[in-house]
């Protein structure tokens, strides 16, 4: 059994630990909500350049002179997997669960024989892809200087990746995140950004003509790479919440699992404590009787 | 009857409210929008957008970059990536 001594440095120990996942699980907390705030406000915008788009692309054709982030490269051969995650640990399987979506889908690519390169965003989950799958991250945008996901930030991004784009190195471009379910479930997502997959079945909502300026093929040409900026923003949002959301879970746990461990250990202080009070009367009722 | 116009940038939504008339700058000229336009769809150039809260009141003006406008009938809608 552990010395008296021992035990009380175990129990400050675990107690010091119990204070920061507290403080941890608070700050996510509140954090949480600023974060679900801002993907909540960003979603009209979302909503409606989703209905434009799919109202346009419903009357143009496309062709293979159609813009190319409708009709693709032509080949499908190269993908680029964008995985979005974030700065810091602390937050439970988040990151790791992005990254295990991510490399299942380069395994199944890599299986059909195609070739796959990574552009990660954030910090984490670059050493595990290095390591699974050497000289394959082609890119990094690095959020660490930033405080809450911006839209300048996903511009950037997306300038990046189209400039790649056009530059023939890819041909598909898939996008991993985590979409923010509740505070419990974050789910991890697939979406293909690069070609733009137009919702299939939707009718024209009026139907009145609708005059353009300049033209349909204009318009869209113009909207296009802006979808693809709307889809990394709302893609770092949803990842912002998510974050978030399993820190905060993460970090109760963690602090349910240290309160048990104190109160453990604390029977096990004053237990030993007992035993020796006990030993020493015992020595010295026997050290009595003896004389 | 009053124009239900809406300025929404990928943060928020910037403004919602029931207007006389608002003027766009589109990539082809000014336009103004009034109740009962006809559907509309263009997209705008970085400028000024003039909100006419009445018919006879001065507008207001919010700075805007890079977008589109649509005209429905519901309304008029501007999507932009900044404002204000």
């Amino acid at each position: 059994m552990a010395s008296l001594k021992e035990l009380k440095g175990r129990i400050s120990s675990v107690k010091s630990t119990q204070k920061i996942t507290k403080a941890k699980q608070m700050v996510a907390a509140a954090k949480l909500r600023k974060a679900q705030a801002a993907a909540e406000a960003a979603r009209p915008y979302g909503e409606r350049l989703e209905a434009v788009v799919a109202s346009l692309a419903s009357k143009v054709t496309v062709s293979p002179s159609s813009p190319k982030l409708i009709a693709g490269s032509g080949a499908d051969h190269v993908h680029l997997l964008v995985v979005a995650n974030s700065d810091r640990g602390l937050c439970g399987a988040f990151n790791s669960n992005i990254v295990k979506a991510a490399s299942q889908k380069a395994r199944e690519l890599i299986a059909q024989g195609k070739k796959v390169k990574f552009f990660l965003i954030g910090r984490k989950g670059r050493a595990v892809i290095s390591r699974t799958f050497p000289d394959t991250i082609v890119g990094h945008y690095d959020t660490t200087a930033m405080k809450e996901a911006g839209f300048t930030e996903a511009q950037a991004i997306s300038a990046e990746l189209m400039k790649r784009f056009e530059a023939g190195e890819y041909d598909v471009a898939h996008l991993f995140y985590s979409t923010f379910k509740s505070a419990l479930a974050q789910i991890p997502t697939e979406q293909q950004i690069i070609p733009v997959a137009i919702p299939a079945g939707t009718a024209a909502s009026s139907g009145a003509a609708v005059e353009y300026e300049p033209d349909e093929e204009s318009i869209l040409a113009d909207l296009l790479p802006r979808n693809v900026s709307i889809q990394i923003f709302k893609a770092m949002l949803e990842n912002g919440a998510s974050e978030q959301g399993a820190s905060m879970t993460a970090m109760d746990n963690a602090t349910r699992n240290a309160g048990d461990l104190i109160n453990r250990l604390t029977i096990e202080y004053n237990r030993s404590r007992q035993a020796a009070i006990t030993t020493e009367l015992v020595e010295i009722i026997s050290g009595a009787e003896a004389l | 009857m009053a124009l239900h116009f809406e300025l929404v940038t990928p943060e928020k939504l910037v403004r919602s409210a029931a207007v006389h008339q608002v003027v766009v700058p589109g990539t082809e000229g000014d336009f103004g929008v009034l109740e009962g336009h006809a559907p509309f769809m263009s997209t705008i150039r970085d400028g000024m957008i003039q909100i006419f809260e009445t018919a006879t009141s001065a507008p207001e003006t919010i700075p805007v970059t890079g977008g589109f406008a649509e005209v429905n009938e519901k309304g008029l809608t501007v999507l932009a990536e900044k404002a204000g």
